[in-house]
């Protein structure tokens, strides 16, 4: 490792979405030659600050100095010219063409294909990511073509390699392939930037980890000097909430279980649900933990009904099983439901909310619609109650949903729900992306919800949100479930190892090789 | 300076009315541009075009017997776009109409009871339903584009027409002309006013009082709103995509299957191998003018209706060709669409240029 000399130093760099800031006042420095960790939860602010770096994104504020140069990156084809090379999370490639053909077309000049071809096996023999020029990306696996983007960069000799989650898609065999290359490129001088939350990874090959939260920079170690336990409190943050939830009664007869629920996903990024284990009882609330794109979403649907599993017994609803059963068959029984995405899955954004209130109680709510027509006076009735309880603020009357900030938008979505008095309550993520005056107004709503009798389950990624909410805690990662125990018998740390793949099964057997 | 399309906080319900009405102003003056080009005074042309067959009684009952069609078509494929399904194929569901509508009076002429129409109406309904119900399945079985097969089947509909009239189905006292034997009295639809006006009128108006309900009232018309706009919302509220593809489908085939049978049993009196002058591809744009919206259509249908007589009247009087006709169709297509964006968006002149940025 070629240490010392700096190669970039972000300062003050701020990024503002809407009402959330989602970089604050950041500063990072990277050395040559260096293996460097972005470390943090979701939603942290580490792939907002790195399309900063690879000018994907415009900086609201702050400075660039690449190797001591003051610098406006204005696009990415400007940070490749200066020698940063990014390999997103999700590539940009073109199924049909070869892998050659995928090559030339992102670079600035255009070269022979026959020298071009050459080049990649030089290149990716060199590194040990071997490839074969000719082969057409669509009859290739996934690792493959992270290669291909990886190759892609190098072609252009990066002094400044951004990775963003590159494992998350690969196998534990593939991974480790990725790491000697990676540690290769450092030595002779190429710096790297990696973004992971894989705790292990992170501490075997990088030398540095800054890490962030909530779009702060909360740290800097040595992650070699850490343990797996110090780096998850620090991602997590250990600053504990005082927790306003009233007493919990005792808890009563389970209204929710799931037993040995398996579920394989659609399409190329879904992840399988395997055997998940849950019993949520009346009166208490349960959440789940996990970092996104874990399986969260796709649990939500089978729970739902969007998505009907094989056996019909692996999920039981207030004493019926309802594997094979609508969503609106278990909205009958007394479930409520309430998605992650507002726009677009719990609420339509072109329909005004009297529409959108039909939209989930059309099949519950007998005077909403009488004989197949719909009763518009009896939707706006509920409309304006459930504006006037759940605080919603809009412009002017009924407007449609895609007129509400975010806040009030899931203040009424959350509403609609509540206003059924539903048995059961499963909401996915309740207040990502709410201010907080209507993030506490929800979370209370829960809370008492669970305190009138019904059951309720928090999917959140949002670990101080859990703290505030919760009776039970478990964490989900890649579609496999931990054991819930009560919150106080859990704290930061077991949850932030669990949430990093600790707790798997498979992850424990794949370990065991090196 | 330069323009600049900014996103409207909601949909502006004054452009959902005013965007089809500039487009039809756009559409105008393009047309006058065009007869400048071709040598022909403006104003004679577009008197020719727009004024002059709406001159006489019989032409305003020849313009309904063109608009029924497009507006019964149209007021199916409507329903079918709104839920984001496009059935292209309108053009071939009439055409199949046409030819199991006429099963009766080419095979069984005999048969001349008062049941015999209400009986060739429905044959009309099933071969334009038999038609579209191709793409539907082979859509929601194996996800292909609707688009194209739709289209694609439009073609074969044609060719089968097209053999029947010289083959199996010609007219044994018709000289080899390649048509079916003249109807019977009694498998032609009835006739009004001293024109062609046919019954095919009247169930163009019961389609749109039909589809205007459904839309505006029913949880029906709700659920093709919503897989229409928001498909994962759809999802959410426990409707089903699949079945709203064979609803609109299955219902705009219907309709234009009935528009079918309607042309060959009110209008022509018998088969021929050409039985539209693009009746299904016209509807399209009809729906789109109207906005979506049957009591739009019908003003739409009728404009359009109008664009047909206008092309032979320009042809006649002031001489040029009718394909006249299929420009203004064409360009009316290509402004309602462009105008559509008025809805969401509003256009802003932007005085200053950005800020150079220094790399």
């Amino acid at each position: 490792m070629a240490s010392g000399t700096e190669l970039i130093r972000a300062k003050g760099i701020s990024k503002r979405f809407g009402e959330t800031l989602a970089n604050d006042n950041v500063d990072l420095c990277l050395n040559k030659g260096e293996i460097h960790a972005l470390l943090g939860e979701n939603g942290a602010g580490k792939s907002t600050l790195v399309k900063i770096l690879y000018g994907a994104l415009e900086p609201g504020g702050g400075s660039l100095h690449w190797k001591g140069n003051l610098v406006k990156v204005a696009n990415p084809a400007a940070a490749r010219k200066l020698g940063i090379g990014m390999v997103f999370q999700h590539f940009s490639l073109f199924e049909a063409l070869s892998v050659a053909e995928n090559i030339a077309l992102a670079l600035p000049k255009s070269v022979p294909l026959k020298q071009l071809c050459a080049d990649i096996i030089e290149v990716s023999g060199k590194y040990g990511l071997p490839l074969d020029p000719t082969a057409i990306v669509a009859d290739l696996p996934v690792g493959i073509r992270q290669r291909i983007e990886i190759v892609r960069c190098l072609l252009q000799e990066p002094d400044l390699l951004i990775m963003d989650e590159p494992t998350s898609v690969l196998t534990p065999l593939e991974a480790e392939d990725l790491f000697k290359t990676l540690t290769r490129l450092a030595d002779e001088g190429c710096a790297i930037l990696y973004i992971s939350h894989r705790l292990e990874e992170v501490q075997r090959i990088c030398h540095r980890a800054t890490i962030m939260r909530h779009g702060k920079v909360v740290g800097a170690c040595d992650p070699a000097k850490e343990t797996a336990a110090s780096l998850a409190q620090l991602m997590v943050g250990g600053d504990v909430h005082a927790v306003d939830a009233g007493a919990q009664a005792m808890p009563g007869k389970a209204l929710l279980q799931l037993t040995d629920l398996n579920h394989a996903g659609e399409g190329a990024f879904a992840v399988a649900l395997e055997s998940i284990n849950l019993s949520l009882h009346a009166g208490e609330v349960l959440a789940i933990a996990g970092i996104a794109g874990n399986g969260q979403g796709e649990l939500f649907d089978v729970i739902s009904g969007e998505v009907k599993t094989k056996a019909a017994y692996d999920i039981n609803l207030l004493g019926v099983p309802v594997g094979r059963r609508s969503i609106n068959d278990r909205r009958r029984l007394g479930a409520a439901f309430v998605p992650e995405e507002r726009l677009g899955h719990g609420a339509a954004p072109d329909l005004p909310l009297s529409e959108n209130v039909i939209l989930t109680r059309h099949a519950s709510d007998k005077d909403l619609v009488r004989a197949g027509l719909l009763s518009r006076g009896a939707a706006l009735r509920s409309e304006r109650r459930l504006a006037a309880q759940y605080d919603v603020r809009m412009a002017h009357e009924n407007p449609e949903a895609r007129a509400l900030s975010g806040g009030n938008l899931q203040k009424f979505i959350v509403g609609r729900e509540l206003d059924r008095s539903p048995r059961v309550l499963v909401i996915n993520q309740p207040t990502w992306g709410v201010d907080a005056g209507a993030a506490a107004l929800i979370r209370q709503a829960l809370i008492d919800l669970a305190r009138s009798g019904a059951a309720v389950l928090v999917i959140s990624q949002d670990l101080d949100e859990i703290y505030e909410v919760a009776d039970k805690i478990a964490v989900i990662s890649r579609g496999q479930l931990s054991e819930p125990a009560p919150k106080d018998s859990m704290n930061r740390e077991q949850i932030g190892l669990l949430m990093a793949g600790l707790g798997e099964a498979k992850q424990a057997k794949a370990g065991k090789g090196h | 300076m330069r323009l600049e399309l900014e996103k409207r906080a909601e949909t502006s319900k004054r452009m959902s009315v005013l965007s089809p009405l500039i487009a039809i102003a756009l559409t105008g003056i393009s047309v006058t541009l065009m007869f400048i080009a071709l040598g022909v005074a403006p104003l004679a042309g577009l008197h020719a075009f727009f004024v002059e067959p709406l001159t006489s009684v019989w032409s305003w009952e020849e313009l309904l017997v063109k608009a029924g069609p497009l507006v019964l078509i149209a007021v199916g494929l409507s329903v079918c776009f709104l839920s984001n399904t496009w059935n292209i194929g309108a053009e071939g569901q009439f055409t199949m109409g046409a030819i199991f509508g006429s099963v009766i009076p080419v095979l069984y002429f005999d048969f001349t009871s008062a049941w015999a129409l209400p009986l060739m109406i429905l044959m009309g309904a099933l071969g334009g339903m038999v038609w579209a119900a191709i793409p539907a399945l082979l859509r929601t079985k194996f996800n292909t584009n609707e688009i194209l097969v739709s289209l694609m089947l439009v073609y074969v509909a044609q060719y089968l027409l097209d053999f029947l009239v010289r083959g199996p189905w010609r007219d044994p006292d018709g000289f080899n002309f390649p048509e079916s034997r003249l109807f019977d009295a009694a498998h032609v639809l009835p006739k009004f006013g001293d024109g062609r006006l046919h019954l095919g009128i009247a169930l163009a108006v019961v389609a749109v009082l039909l589809i205007w309900f459904l839309l505006a009232k029913s949880l029906k018309g709700f659920e093709i709103k919503v897989i229409g706009q928001a498909p994962r919302a759809g999802r959410f509220a426990g409707f089903s995509q699949n079945r709203t593809i064979w609803f609109g489908f299955l219902l705009s085939g219907a309709f234009a299957g009935i528009a079918g049978l309607s042309e060959v049993s009110g209008a022509i009196e018998q088969l021929t191998p050409v039985i539209s002058p693009g009746y299904g591809f016209t509807a399209i744009i009809v729906a789109f003018l109207g906005r979506l919206n049957p009591i739009g259509i019908v003003f739409a249908g009728l404009l359009l209706g109008l664009s047909y007589l206008g092309g032979e009247a320009a042809q006649v009087s002031v001489g040029i060709s009718n394909k006249m006709t299929n420009v203004f169709q064409g360009m009316l297509l290509f402004y309602v669409l462009a105008c559509d964006i008025l809805i969401l968006y509003r256009l802003r002149l932007v005085r200053s240029a950005p800020a150079k940025e220094a790399s």
